[in-house]
């Protein structure tokens, strides 16, 4: 069961420059366990959204199974959602996009959603670069059907039963970087002021976006001995970045070192501002954090932050050269050449 | 009997070689002569080097379907020549390239052997190495034209067709057709006793193959995202689809294309992104054989439950497994009727020419949009892949594209109160939203779960039934929207009945043509879609012997039939070709006289 919240709102709630409050970004009550690290990013989703400035309705929400992908039902009530089958929400979301690309696709996964039953589909949305944001919700087990390790579960992680890994986990933040999206960051749900300024910067952003969220499973991966249980992500926690974003037309405030901050335009005008804490990477070259996260996963380390951006990404429709008409609004007269055409076509077979 | 355009020629060839357009050139000449013809490739799965066959039967009646029995074989492949010889007709005719002399065990008593030194010709008259491989092919064209009695004009119109911008290749090509023509004039008598004669009996009819009357049909149905992954035989349907779209679909102010087209990473993905893209409201389609149908079942089940629109087309070959990509079945059915877990029923058309193929692909969408969930275009290899005569295609272009029950902004503005899955109408049919439509109206959740009539989750087992009674209804629904059988008579005239569909029908009718020229009656209808109509009950109701003709081994469509419509198994007598090739008429007669075949006038 999803819950509804209450109508009832404050009426001097803060409204954006849409005119809606935060609470026209929200969901239903989620139904997932008490401190479920997936509440925190779903909220995160809703402030992103919010400050962002999105009309909810030009959002859709898509989702693969599992306990990740039951929260689009926990944020943007008046958007459209689609939970489809498991591991298949890229190829979904990919004809949702090509049919309408006015649109803003949020896309939620989980390691198993992604890493396993999705591996395919998810490398293949990554290389034609589709225009989405893509968020796993990664706790390294499968969580609703009780708890067995999945994909992205280290190599040496016990489990709640005490069971060591192991396995190889899979780096999925590498993987995609290697594999063609053109935003990669990765987060922990417990930070939300990281994980905000990134969710709206993965969205203004034109391409492929992904966002690896460390999101512990309070209830099977939270235990000692686990590499994704609260306690350890905040011990190892490297941040690697610090993101502000500037949505079109605000004035810059933050202010840094010039030497350590890249600022880059995005597509609709709004402009990222990375604050880097190291010198020995550079967020356009994909070599240098490909190294760093090799370092870091031998010192236990999880970087977190803004990691990899192309900003010369050129997004899947201009890739086909399709109309900038959302192709769902063409018209028939558009679409039909009609019986002249058609006959002339007949001539040329007989 | 006269054997004036009534025969069978077979080509043997080596596939890679360019045989394909000078097979399909003798096809078409004998096609604008004005006889009825029809063309078969039997490839097998590969690019180059192996046997390769191209059948052409010539029917004054106008029977399309294969028939047994070579009456000429064309051989270009010593491969293959010792079957080749031995599946001529007794007192038929052996063509092959006299080049290299022909071993003599080869020789057969009771056919005529007709040498024609192809490649011998070709060194001697061409220079450029590609050409003396090419034109092998026009010069054993240029011999069937003198032996049969073919119009070297008409070719010769072809041949600037085919060639149209790039005129200097006519000259070589019409070079290379009268020295086969010369040859026989000089060496054997002519015409041999089965030929060609002009006649008017083709009428306006085109010559095309099924998947590029789909591709163009798909065009024509407003389809803008089309997803796929290559499979033998449907890849030539996408390719169709996107030669067209680019002639008659990109926007001519900015040049861009007015179509999105993805070949997806596999058929999952395919299907995945046809319902991606219908859900948010374009025309979407994929095209697949079985093995992709198989792979896209997930994908259908929830399509029908969570009721979004989407367009397949099934381009059957032989199975099961991989199976016999490059041969043609009809064998899908069961596969296609129930595909996923669960209780689950889809749509099916059931297009038999290229001319169906173009119509129920413009349909489908309409129907799939209407009826909000998947429909299945059942075509197979034969159909897919060979040129058929056809109807000409036609277009209304007063017809406007059913969208079925979209709701707009406006229409939510109006509306008190608004659920996804409620059946307001009583046809089983809901209202749906487009995402984007409204800012604070009409939104929902998408879900393959149980859901209730407002798309929230529940698990409340009344909901549950009452939701899946409805999607039976809706089904139900869909019987009086999709294409009613064809029947063969106004009314009865026989106790015995034949149903069949597809590509079975070529052979199907002229069985029945043979049966009622020896005074045998017998009624039949063509299946034209499924779920089957109160029709098709009627038909096997009022017949006490129904043969139920398919290109399969385990009779699926008799197996729907009975379990859709709970008729007697025992009045349902099966007619079964499941070798690969089409469907002959002759088999047809046979297995009903291996039931005891007895009609009742």
């Amino acid at each position: 069961m999803s819950y509804i919240r209450p109508k009832f709102q404050h009426p001097l709630l803060p409204k954006n420059t849409l005119g809606y409050n935060r609470k026209d970004y929200e969901g239903t009550i989620s139904t997932l366990c008490a401190g479920c690290g997936h509440d925190s990013i779903s909220a995160a989703i809703v402030d992103a959204c919010f400050e962002l400035n999105i009309e909810p309705h030009r959002v859709a929400k898509m989702s693969g199974i599992g306990c990740s992908s039951k929260t689009p039902a926990y944020f943007l009530s008046n958007s459209h959602g689609f939970n489809s089958v498991h591991g298949r929400m890229p190829s979904v979301t990919t004809g949702a996009n090509l049919a309408n690309r006015s649109m803003v696709y949020l896309g939620v996964s989980g390691d198993g959603d992604t890493a396993s039953i999705g591996m395919g589909q998810f490398v293949h949305v990554m290389r034609r670069n589709l225009n989405m944001t893509y968020i796993v919700m990664n706790n390294g087990c499968y969580g609703l059907t009780k708890g067995q390790d999945s994909a992205t579960a280290d190599k040496g992680s016990v489990s709640k039963a005490g069971q060591v890994n192991s396995f190889e986990g899979i780096d999925l933040c590498a993987l995609a970087i290697e594999l063609g999206a053109t935003f990669v960051a990765q987060s922990f749900s417990g930070d939300k002021q990281q994980l905000v300024p990134l969710i709206k910067a993965a969205m203004a952003h034109s391409g492929f976006s992904f966002i690896n969220v460390i999101s512990p499973c309070v209830t099977f991966n939270n235990n000692q001995g686990s590499t994704k249980s609260y306690d350890y992500v905040r011990e190892h926690n490297e941040t690697l970045s610090r993101l502000d974003f500037v949505p079109v037309g605000t004035e810059i405030t933050a202010k840094y070192d010039q030497n350590e901050v890249t600022e880059v335009e995005m597509h609709d005008g709004s402009l990222i501002s990375l604050h880097k804490l190291g010198n020995d990477w550079d967020p356009e070259n994909k070599l240098s954090i490909i190294t760093a996260l090799h370092k870091a996963r031998d010192k236990n380390e999880i970087l977190t932050g803004m990691l990899y951006l192309d900003r010369e990404s050129v997004e899947l429709n201009e890739l086909l050269n399709t109309t900038p008409v959302p192709l769902n609004q063409l018209t028939e007269q558009q679409l039909c050449p009609g019986n002249e055409v058609l006959q002339g076509m007949n001539a040329e077979l007989r | 009997m006269s054997r004036i355009n009534d025969f069978v020629v077979r080509f043997a060839n080596v596939n890679g070689t360019g045989s394909a357009s000078a097979n399909y050139l003798f096809s078409k000449a004998i096609f604008r002569m004005g006889v009825p013809v029809s063309a078969k490739n039997i490839f097998p799965s590969n690019i180059q080097g192996l046997p390769t066959w191209y059948e052409v039967r010539v029917s004054e009646k106008g029977y399309l379907g294969r028939r047994e029995g070579v009456d000429l074989m064309v051989c270009v492949n010593p491969q293959s020549m010792k079957r080749d010889i031995a599946s001529v007709k007794s007192g038929g005719y052996f063509l092959y390239d006299s080049t290299k002399k022909l071993h003599e065990e080869f020789y057969r008593e009771d056919i005529h052997f007709i040498g024609v030194p192809l490649m011998d010709i070709c060194n001697r008259e061409f220079t450029d190495p590609r050409q003396k491989q090419l034109f092998k092919n026009i010069v054993y064209v240029g011999a069937l034209a003198r032996l049969l009695n073919l119009d070297t004009e008409i070719i010769k119109g072809l041949f600037e067709d085919q060639f149209q911008g790039k005129e200097k290749l006519i000259a070589p090509n019409m070079k290379a057709l009268e020295l086969g023509v010369d040859f026989i004039t000089q060496h054997y008598s002519y015409p041999l006793d089965f030929r060609v004669e002009p006649r008017d009996l083709v009428g306006d009819a085109i010559f095309i193959d099924g998947n590029s009357a789909a591709g163009l049909g798909a065009v024509y149905g407003g389809a803008t995202v089309v997803s796929w992954y290559p499979i033998t035989p449907s890849t030539s349907l996408v390719s169709a689809f996107e030669e067209y779209a680019k002639k008659l679909r990109i926007d001519p102010v900015s040049g861009k294309n007015n179509f999105s087209i993805v070949q997806a990473e596999d058929e999952l993905a395919a299907i995945g992104m046809a319902i991606g893209a219908n859900w948010n409201g374009a025309r979407a389609f994929t095209a697949t054989s079985g093995p992709g149908v198989s792979l896209m079942s997930e994908f259908l089940g929830l399509a029908y439950y969570a009721e979004i629109p989407v367009v397949l087309v099934d381009v059957q070959r032989s199975g099961p497994s991989t199976g016999m990509p490059t041969r043609t079945q009809q064998s899908d059915y069961l596969l296609a009727a129930y595909a996923s877990h669960g209780d689950t029923k889809h749509v099916l058309l059931i297009p038999s020419t290229p001319k169906e193929c173009f119509d129920m692909m413009a349909d489908a969408f309409d129907y799939a949009e209407l009826l909000q969930t998947p429909v299945i275009m059942m075509t197979d290899l034969d159909l897919g892949m060979n040129d058929h005569m056809s109807e000409p295609f036609d277009w209304d272009d007063t017809r406007k594209y059913n969208r079925g029950k979209v709701l707009s902004a406006e229409d939510l503005e109006s509306i008190q109160s608004w659920g996804r899955y409620r059946d307001v109408d009583g046809d089983g049919i809901p209202y749906r939203t487009l995402p984007g439509t409204h800012p604070t109206k009409g939104s929902y959740f998408t879900r393959g779960s149980s859901h209730d009539e407002n798309a929230a989750y529940s698990e409340d087992s009344a909901t549950y039934v009452r939701i899946m009674d409805r999607l039976k209804k809706k089904l139900q629904t869909a019987t009086t929207k999709i294409p009613v059988p064809v029947a063969y008579q106004e009314s009865n005239t026989s106790a015995t009945g034949m149903i069949f569909f597809g590509t079975s029908r070529f052979a199907a009718e002229e069985a029945i043509d043979i049966l009622r020229l020896q005074g045998i009656a017998i009624d039949a209808i063509r299946l034209r879609s499924f779920p089957f109509q109160q029709e098709v009950l009627q038909f096997i109701d009022e017949h006490d012997t129904i043969y139920v003709i398919e290109q399969n081994r385990d009779a699926q469509m008799r197996a729907l039939l009975i379990n859709e419509l709970e008729v007697n198994p025992k009045k349902m007598k099966k007619v079964l070709n499941y070798d690969g090739f089409p469907i002959t008429a002759d088999l047809i007669l046979q297995q009903m006289q291996e039931h005891q075949f007895q009609p009742l006038n």
